[in-house]
């Protein structure tokens, strides 16, 4: 996203999160974090298990409190976002309701806003048909594979219209090929809806074919070393994923991360490929 | 076909292929079609077993609603004094019995007579079943949402079930008079724990990502009860109320033993237990009546938890 700067969706300041230990005392979760989102933006965070960018997804969305600095989104304080029901959430995994059919858990969140009933139905049959399962509203959840499932989760995520999708590896559990078909999907979506998107991930190839800046985030405390703007050009498809480009970004935030002190899931790239992008830097 | 639609049909194909795979996983066969055959050879077995006493160390036989004076049919080799037709009357002089009237110059059978003291029973037992799993939902809610109450009051609900109910039963009936009331508070007595305990887990077994998820909607604690507390308890709730369906009866019965209500089985078990020794027969036939009074109750609520349950998954229904 490039443009006159315009006002941040989700602005970070100064956040600090120390979650107070049971016996060895603290534990430094997030530190002195600065982060401005714009609208529309596509954001991912990466680093290694224990650099808090979960914490950080959960603090965006009022769902952690910070213990120090501010959270603003939308220009509010992020716990009236929450009440104003600025957010969809996806995690890792779908956490449908296995009581409800696939239709009646895309309106959970229309219930709880109290929307009428002929506009849930509306509504519920529109995202289906958006994340490709108009033809399994009656279906259970049990009855689904795991990619579906998670594409009902982003339904569900997306009925209301939030302002901003927080998604927390969301496709963490997924086999490689349903994966990036699933990264296809998230990105049409995100095409057509416009939402903003903060996506948290631990693989590299991952945030980088999907996002417009990739966070990059290391351990102990956790914090942000560096942000990768991802210049490659959109709409992205299988042959962004063969392009020099794609692979000098894979490299810059793997060597983000390797400054950071960590090493993080290289799977998925072959190692030709990886060979091939450290020369095309190199 | 969209590229969507056949990935879909791909997908669905591979979850279909993986759970017809579970389903071929060896284990325990599936009971559905041998239920009702199993029950059938368990209730032979228990008859055979029951008359072969009988054959070998019982009173000498007559026919089937004979007096004493009648000829002798069979002469057992052994006499035990447990298998009297005092103690051990023959199952088919059971059922004989049932289809007489149920006393001198009565017009009504045995059977009619002990089914309309059931059904009066069952009235009162599920008015106890339905108050007591209201009481022992209200208290559970109250617990899971209040820390401070949970530990003030579980231990009193815990100690309330350690008094035997034919200590408590008298008290209950003096204190509402004699009566229905108090034969419905006796057995709602009885019903409320297990519902009470069983509710305290079921209330807090919901995925905590889901609590996350509806906080994230922004929702109140009203939201999160209904929408996922509730729901995800139904499978604890049932398992409750099946063992509070049987201690209704149990508490109706009892209750109206002590409350001396004259219609229902307990009354019906005390009367034929005071004249056992004229009519051994008919206490039996009430026993038999009263447990399967039970089981009916029981089933009712089973077959309640299979409609309650369609759909959810790992749920045998």
């Amino acid at each position: 996203m490039t443009g006159p700067a315009p006002t941040p969706v989700v602005q970070i300041r100064g956040v600090d999160k120390v979650f107070a230990g049971r016996d060895r005392g603290q534990t430094v979760a997030l530190q002195g974090i600065d982060l401005d989102i714009a609208p529309g933006e596509f954001v991912s965070l990466i680093g290694p298990s224990g650099c808090g960018k979960s914490t950080l997804l959960r603090v965006i969305g009022d769902l952690v409190q910070p213990s120090r600095g501010t959270v603003e989104v939308n220009g509010k304080p992020a716990t009236q976002a929450r009440r104003d029901r600025d957010y969809g959430m996806v995690f890792q995994s779908p956490v449908l309701f296995d009581w409800r059919s696939v239709e009646d858990n895309v309106k959970l969140p229309l219930e709880i806003l109290g929307r009428d009933k002929a506009w849930r139905s509306r509504r519920a049959a529109e995202m289906l048909e958006l994340v490709e399962l108009g033809d399994f509203t009656r279906h259970m959840p049990y009855q689904l594979s795991g990619g579906m499932q998670q594409r009902v989760a982003i339904a569900r995520a997306l009925s209301f219209e939030p302002r901003i999708l927080l998604m927390d590896e969301p496709f963490g559990a997924l086999d490689e090929m349903t994966r990036e078909r699933m990264n296809d999907e998230v990105l049409r979506i995100w095409q057509q809806t416009g939402t903003t998107v903060v996506f948290v991930t631990h693989s590299i190839p991952e945030a980088v074919y999907l996002s417009s800046r990739v966070v990059v985030m290391s351990a102990r405390p956790g914090r942000i070393t560096k942000i990768v703007d991802i210049d490659l050009p959109r709409p992205r498809s299988d042959a962004s994923r063969e392009t020099p480009r794609y692979f000098e970004r894979i490299t810059e935030v793997r060597e983000a991360l390797r400054a950071g002190g960590s090493d993080v899931d290289d799977a998925g790239i072959p190692s030709a490929a990886r060979t091939m992008a450290e020369g095309a830097v190199g | 076909m969209s590229a969507g639609a056949e990935r879909n049909e791909i997908h669905l194909l591979e979850r279909e292929l993986e759970l017809e795979l579970e389903a071929a996983q060896p284990r325990v066969p599936r009971l559905k079609w041998r239920r009702p055959f199993a029950l059938l050879v368990v209730v032979t077995l228990i008859v055979v077993l029951w008359e072969g006493v009988k054959l070998l160390g019982g009173t000498p036989w007559h026919p089937v609603g004979a007096g004493p004076g009648s000829p002798v049919v069979w002469n057992p080799p052994f006499r035990w004094p447990f298998a009297t037709d005092l103690n051990l009357p023959h199952v088919w002089n059971i059922a004989y019995a049932m289809g007489q009237p149920f006393q001198r110059g009565a017009e009504q059978t045995l059977l009619g007579y002990l089914v309309g003291a059931a059904l009066y029973t069952w009235r009162e037992a599920f008015l106890g079943f339905v108050l007591g799993s209201l009481l022992g939902l209200g208290l559970a809610t109250a617990f899971v949402h209040s820390r401070l109450a949970e530990r003030a009051f579980v231990p009193y609900v815990i100690a309330s079930q350690t008094i035997p109910i034919i200590a408590l039963a008298p008290l209950i009936v003096f204190a509402l008079g004699q009566g229905v009331l108090a034969v419905v508070v006796i057995a709602t007595y009885l019903t409320f724990f297990p519902v009470t305990i069983a509710m305290l887990r079921g209330l807090r077994s919901f995925d905590p990502r889901a609590l996350e998820l509806l906080r994230s909607y922004g929702a109140s604690r009203w939201g999160v009860y209904t929408k996922l507390r509730l729901p995800a308890s139904v499978p604890y709730l049932f398992t409750a109320l099946k063992i509070a369906a049987t201690a209704a009866i149990v508490g109706a019965i009892i209750g109206e033993d002590t409350g001396a209500i004259q219609a229902g089985l307990g009354r019906v078990i005390t009367t034929f237990n005071q004249y056992y020794a004229t009519g051994p027969e008919k206490l039996w036939a009430a026993i038999f009546v009263a447990a399967l009074l039970g089981v009916v109750f029981f089933l009712l609520v089973r077959v309640a938890e299979i409609l309650a349950l369609r759909g959810r998954p790992g749920i045998d229904a």
